[in-house]
């Protein structure tokens, strides 16, 4: 009986994954690289974030960001096109440059097929048009040529991979089915040039990679969440997270810390906080985000500083939300202790993915 | 001050006398600029929403790749999109979907709505809800007009039919902008899969990056296009749409201006006896110290101002029925070049100001012979009774009007100038021209051949009209000009319905025909549907046809391509002149319309090149024939060499024979019930479409009827005006006549032989001119507009209704108008006689 239903499974992946349910995410799974770098698309959504700080010539400091989203919308599969929308992709670009009025940022929306928008299984391979992100030897090399700018630069990995959650299974809620596999590359060395209002300047900085995909991350009560990923200025690396529910509160927490020696220290929901320190309204949206945060991640507490206020992302016109994205500085008590981002979803309207 | 005062109670007053004359004067104007100025209103409102149209769903592309109907390879998409000077491509495949139960299809756009989105910006300002919507297979997006004009809201069921299948779509919510524009939008993954089109795109947006040149690219890619397809500006469809439907409204326009040319004439014809009237008075002024000239500005002034009364009641009159016609029937003026559009009317300033200088002009040029005859006039004549006989013999060498005359018989030779037949008009405006010229000397003539017979009032009614011909001269000017232009509209409408009856006839030879979606590219017979067909029990034989839109050249509309068994069946279409026989090795036939080998210069023997299955297919020229049915032109092949290069074995329509017995009844019940979906087949007899063929015809000659009947009225007015000036220009002539004895009885019985007599020498020259301005409208101004050849046919039962009807109305208003001399006082008559 057993065996049979193996040949059925073995001979039939349509019938797991191709037009069924979305694969779940399963606690105990070995992530596996270089195949994990890759996409995975039979799940529902996947995303490749990049948060960088660079400086050019003079001190002049930058915010750099660069997203690539997946995602199996499942409403299209058997549809005999090639243009059937079974895998979409979307990029956000930005950068935080405190010389300009806002946010620059910059979206690219496409189904992937014809060569023009894909994104690869088995390495670090995702592009819509002129807009890449691709794996190299030593790290990897995006490529954005946005309305208001353009970046070419090169991430050299200097660090090993840092597995989230329980060896990257992440949850997001009290129900194991809310979760994802979640790694990040930190202090990824930066180089390249950027070219905003016609100058082109060379660049180098740090940055932080999250690679995430998952089928079912939020639960029903949650809008959406806070999430610092910081390089700490001693080489350790600070994640923390917190899922928020309608009344404001902390509906779910986690967060891992990397040290300085490479030991790594996972936290549980309870050891977790986020309290807001500042708050500041977009003038476009109306939105209020707390831009400015203290975090606890077990016996550890930073006050989070923004690069600027207005680093909000208006990404209505691609993945349909708007959230704020900014380049942050850390200090402990009086002590600068890193820097990095902090991300600020569902604060416009409750996320949903 | 003092001086003014004379000359308003001279000039003013008489024309005020004159009122009815005056009323007539003006409403000739009127319907003449109202004419010119309403079709002008309805066609600038249809041109003006296509190109809107065009407009929104272009967006902000650049260029637009466009291809047949049926679609091209989908690989020249990322072709494009992967060029440097190329931002957005975005890749669209466009139907007209049948939906049952309804007459006009729906454009359904198949679009990648994320690259769509940057080029049509309407597209992602819809109303929010489930993004996912616009990926749903199953699901459409309607426009706010088609909204509207479907009834249908979100979450309403729409039903389109593929093959003869009718599939059911959910209409996931209504788009925000592109009011007016009625289309839907469906995904492009969807589009491909539901319309059984997969692989095939018929359009791709392209919008450049900045600073790339859109025609330098187009220019560098043309070359490596696919055949049959396009690149081009997005307007390029506009401007080609605006010359399809050019010569149609080219020639509405002439209708109009010939409304007001006869409105002219009849200012001629009342001014020149008004004048004629006042010849006295006027010399009088001239005696008072009037210099020539500011006589004649006098005179022209007065007219202009007769024309201008009429020009704007005309203008109102226009605007308000342009209004009623767009409120009523859209901007269809039965051209069939604007249907589905609603446009609304726009005030168009140039062609007001154009139609009301034209209203003035045709009043003043219609004063200015008679005001310069009144000037050039001597003193001491003029103002003795008697004179005005003499003034009007001016009117009269013939060679100029004959030198007219042959300059219009030359005008005819010349071919058409950019697809407009401006010779054409040039003729028969010159020969109109000349023979009004000529009319007086006609008129001496015609009546000096004239016997003198039966009454003796008749004969004194002849014996005047010898006498003084010059007077009845001006008034057959207009019956002439009228007369002749309502004759050949007449024949050459009559002539045109003939030749498609006849047509329609030898085109239709079977006895049951099939439509699968007329107008739409959704609907077709499939093999299996084709196959039930042929097998059913009743059918003899079962021919079927295909028919495509493709892209032969850039500045031409699309041609239809006709596929269907040809040589084998014997279903060689009618040909005009002789079939070219093949050569061992020649390409295959192809028999080309009329239509076809005009706008592309196709003779029989030639070979041509037609785009097919994405390559360029050679054919020879077997024979051209004539269809009326297509005006952009039409290629026939054999229907095994179409699926030869495309593979394509749907169908469009059929034609059935019956076997001997059958019913057609009970062979359509058969259809209905053995085919799948045969209920959604428009199904009819050769009879019924004939029948509907020649409603359709008559519909579009709809417009012409009316402006005929105008010209009609016209020269009616014409007619009552001239014979009321001359009866009282003649009043005291039959005061003479009563002093010496005659009855009121028997004067009026000479108007009447008068009005007969003009009137019946008016149509006889009106005739014989309509006739040839007819062949000049069949040979030249038809052929060079729609490249539409056809046989002279003589309506002789409508030419004899309209010569009887003509001759009693003539002769009723002649008696009409003498009925005021004879009710006058024989004695006061006289008395005016000093």
């Amino acid at each position: 009986m057993r065996v049979a239903l193996a040949l059925v499974l073995a001979f039939c992946p349509a019938i797991l994954h191709g037009q069924g349910e979305y694969p779940p995410v399963r606690q105990g799974a070995v992530l596996q690289f270089p195949r994990d770098h890759g996409s995975h698309p039979q799940f529902r959504s996947e995303w490749w974030y990049i948060t960088g700080w660079l400086q050019a010539a003079g001190g002049r400091e930058l915010g750099v960001q660069i997203t690539f989203f997946r995602n199996r919308p499942r409403v299209a599969e058997d549809v005999p096109s090639r243009f059937a929308p079974r895998q979409l992709l979307f990029a956000h670009a930005a950068l935080a440059d405190p010389l300009a009025a806002g946010l620059l940022h910059d979206q690219r929306a496409a189904r992937a097929g014809f060569g023009l928008a894909q994104a690869e299984e088995g390495r670090t391979e995702v592009a819509i048009e002129d807009w890449s992100l691709r794996q190299t030897g030593s790290g990897y090399a995006a490529e954005v040529a946005a309305r208001d700018f353009r970046y070419t630069l090169r991430f050299d990995a200097k660090q090993a991979v840092l597995l989230q959650g329980e060896r990257g299974f992440s949850r997001k809620g009290p129900n194991p089915a809310q979760a994802s596999y979640y790694y990040s590359l930190p202090h990824l060395a930066v180089t390249g040039s950027v070219v905003i209002g016609g100058r082109e300047l060379e660049v180098a900085g740090e940055a932080w990679l999250d690679h995430e995909w998952s089928s079912e991350v939020l639960a029903e009560e949650a809008v959406g969440w806070d999430w610092i990923g910081i390089n700490l200025a001693d080489g350790g690396a600070l994640m923390a997270f917190r899922v928020r529910s309608r009344d404001g509160g902390s509906f779910w927490a986690g967060g891992a810390l990397r040290g300085a020696d490479g030991r790594v220290r996972s936290f549980k929901p309870g050891e977790v906080r986020f309290e807001p320190l500042r708050s500041w309204r977009s003038p476009r949206t109306g939105t209020e985000y707390p831009v400015s945060v203290r975090v606890q991640a077990g016996a550890l507490t930073l006050e989070i500083e923004p690069l600027m206020e207005d680093q909000e992302l208006d990404a209505r016109a691609s993945t349909g939300t708007v959230y704020w994205e900014g380049a942050v500085r850390a200090r402990a008590g009086e002590k600068a202790a890193g820097r990095g981002y902090l991300e600020l979803t569902g604060y416009w309207k409750p996320l949903r993915l | 001050m003092r001086r003014y005062a004379v000359r308003r109670s001279l000039l003013l007053a008489p024309l005020w006398q004159h009122k009815g004359r005056l009323a007539l004067s003006v409403l000739a104007i009127a319907l003449g600029v109202a004419l010119g100025y309403a079709v002008q209103l309805i066609n600038q409102a249809a041109i003006n929403e296509f190109a809107a149209a065009v407009q929104t769903l272009s967006g902000e592309a650049d260029l637009a790749v466009r291809g047949p109907r049926a679609g091209f390879d989908e690989s020249l998409y990322p072709r494009l999109a992967k060029l440097p000077e190329v931002a957005v491509a975005s890749p669209v495949l466009e139907v007209e979907a049948r939906l049952p139960g309804r007459r006009e299809p729906l454009k359904i756009l198949g679009l990648d709505l994320f690259r769509a989105a940057r080029i049509q910006p309407f597209l992602s300002t819809g109303e929010e809800g489930d993004r996912l919507d616009f990926l749903r297979p199953e699901r459409i997006f309607l426009s706010a007009a088609a909204s509207e004009s479907l009834g249908l809201k979100k979450g309403d069921a729409l039903s389109v039919q593929v093959g003869l299948r009718v599939l059911s779509l959910q209409v996931a919510g209504v788009l925000g902008e592109a009011r007016r524009q009625r289309f839907a939008v469906v995904d492009i993954g969807a589009a491909q899969a539901i319309f059984l089109r997969p692989g095939l795109l018929n359009r791709i947006d392209l919008r450049l990056r900045p600073g790339a040149d859109p025609e330098r690219l187009a220019e560098r890619l043309r070359a490596e296009m696919p055949p049959g397809t396009l690149i081009e500006r997005p307007d390029a469809d506009v401007g080609r749409s605006g010359a399809l439907s050019r010569a149609y409204r080219v020639n509405l326009n002439v209708l109009a201006l010939v409304a007001l040319f006869t409105g002219g004439l009849l200012v001629f014809s009342a001014q020149a006896l008004a004048v004629v009237r006042r010849r006295a008075q006027l010399a009088l002024l001239r005696v008072l110290g009037m210099t020539r000239r500011s006589l004649v500005a006098m005179l022209l002034a007065e007219a202009a101002v007769v024309g201008s009364i009429g020009a704007l009641a005309g203008i109102a009159l226009g605007h308000a029925s342009a209004a009623f016609v767009l409120e009523r029937f859209g901007a269809e003026l039965g051209g069939g070049y604007f249907r589905g559009l609603a446009p609304s009317l726009v005030l168009d300033w140039l062609a007001l100001a154009l139609f009301f200088s034209l209203g003035i002009l045709a009043a003043v040029l219609g004063s200015l012979v008679p005001a310069l005859e009144a000037a050039g006039a001597g003193l001491a004549p003029a103002l003795k009774a008697g004179d005005e006989e003499r003034a009007l013999r001016r009117l009269q060498p013939v060679w100029p009007g004959l030198a007219v005359l042959l300059a219009g018989a030359a005008l005819t030779q010349a071919g058409p100038v950019s697809g407009l037949p401006l010779f054409g008009y040039g003729a028969i405006g010159l020969l109109l021209i000349g023979t009004v010229m000529l009319m007086p000397r006609i008129a001496v003539l015609g009546f000096r051949v004239a016997p003198l017979l039966g009454p003796v009032s008749a004969r004194i009614g002849l014996a005047q009209l010898r006498g003084a011909p010059g007077q009845a001269g001006v008034s057959l000017a207009a019956i002439v000009a009228s007369v002749s232009l309502m004759v050949s509209m007449a024949i050459m409408v009559a002539s045109f319905r003939q030749s498609l009856d006849e047509w329609l006839e030898r085109v239709l030879p079977a006895d049951l025909y099939l439509r699968a979606g007329p107008g739409s590219d959704t609907a077709f017979l499939s093999p299996a549907d084709q196959q039930t067909i042929a097998t059913l029990a009743g059918v003899r034989r079962a021919e079927f046809l295909r028919s495509q839109r493709l892209i032969v050249a850039p500045d031409t509309p699309p041609l239809t391509l006709l596929a269907r068994a040809v040589e084998a069946e014997g279903r060689v279409p009618p040909l005009l002149g002789a079939a070219h026989a093949l050569k061992p090795g020649d390409p295959p036939a192809a028999w080309v319309s009329e239509v076809a080998s005009d706008l592309y210069g196709w003779r029989p023997g030639a070979v041509i090149e037609i785009p097919l299955g994405g390559r360029r297919a050679r054919f020879t020229v077997a024979g051209i024939w004539r269809d009326y049915a297509r005006q952009q032109g039409a290629v026939l092949i054999e229907r095994y060499e179409y699926l030869r290069h495309t593979g394509d074995a749907y169908a469009d329509d059929a034609a059935l024979w019956l076997a001997p017995g059958a019913d057609p009844a009970s062979v359509t019940r058969e259809i209905q019930a053995r085919v799948a979906g045969g209920t959604n087949l428009e199904i009819a007899g050769p009879g019924e479409i004939r029948e509907v063929s020649l409603r359709i015809f008559d519909r579009t000659f709809a417009v012409t009827y009316a402006l005929e009947a105008v010209a009609v009225v016209i020269g009616l007015f014409g007619l009552s005006s001239s014979f009321g000036a001359l009866v009282l220009a003649r009043r005291r002539e039959f005061g003479v006549l009563r002093h010496i004895g005659m009855t009121r009885r028997q004067i009026g019985s000479m108007l009447a032989a008068q009005g007969l007599l003009v009137s019946a020498l008016g149509l006889a020259v009106g005739l014989t001119l309509g006739w040839v301005i007819s062949l000049v409208l069949i040979h030249v101004v038809n052929r060079h507009s729609f490249h539409w050849g056809m046989e002279l046919h003589l309506p002789w039962q409508l030419l004899a209704e309209f010569v009887a009807v003509m001759l009693v109305l003539a002769t009723v208003t002649a008696v009409a108008s003498g009925r005021q001399a004879m009710s006058g006082e024989a004695v006061r008559a006289v008395r005016e006689d000093w």
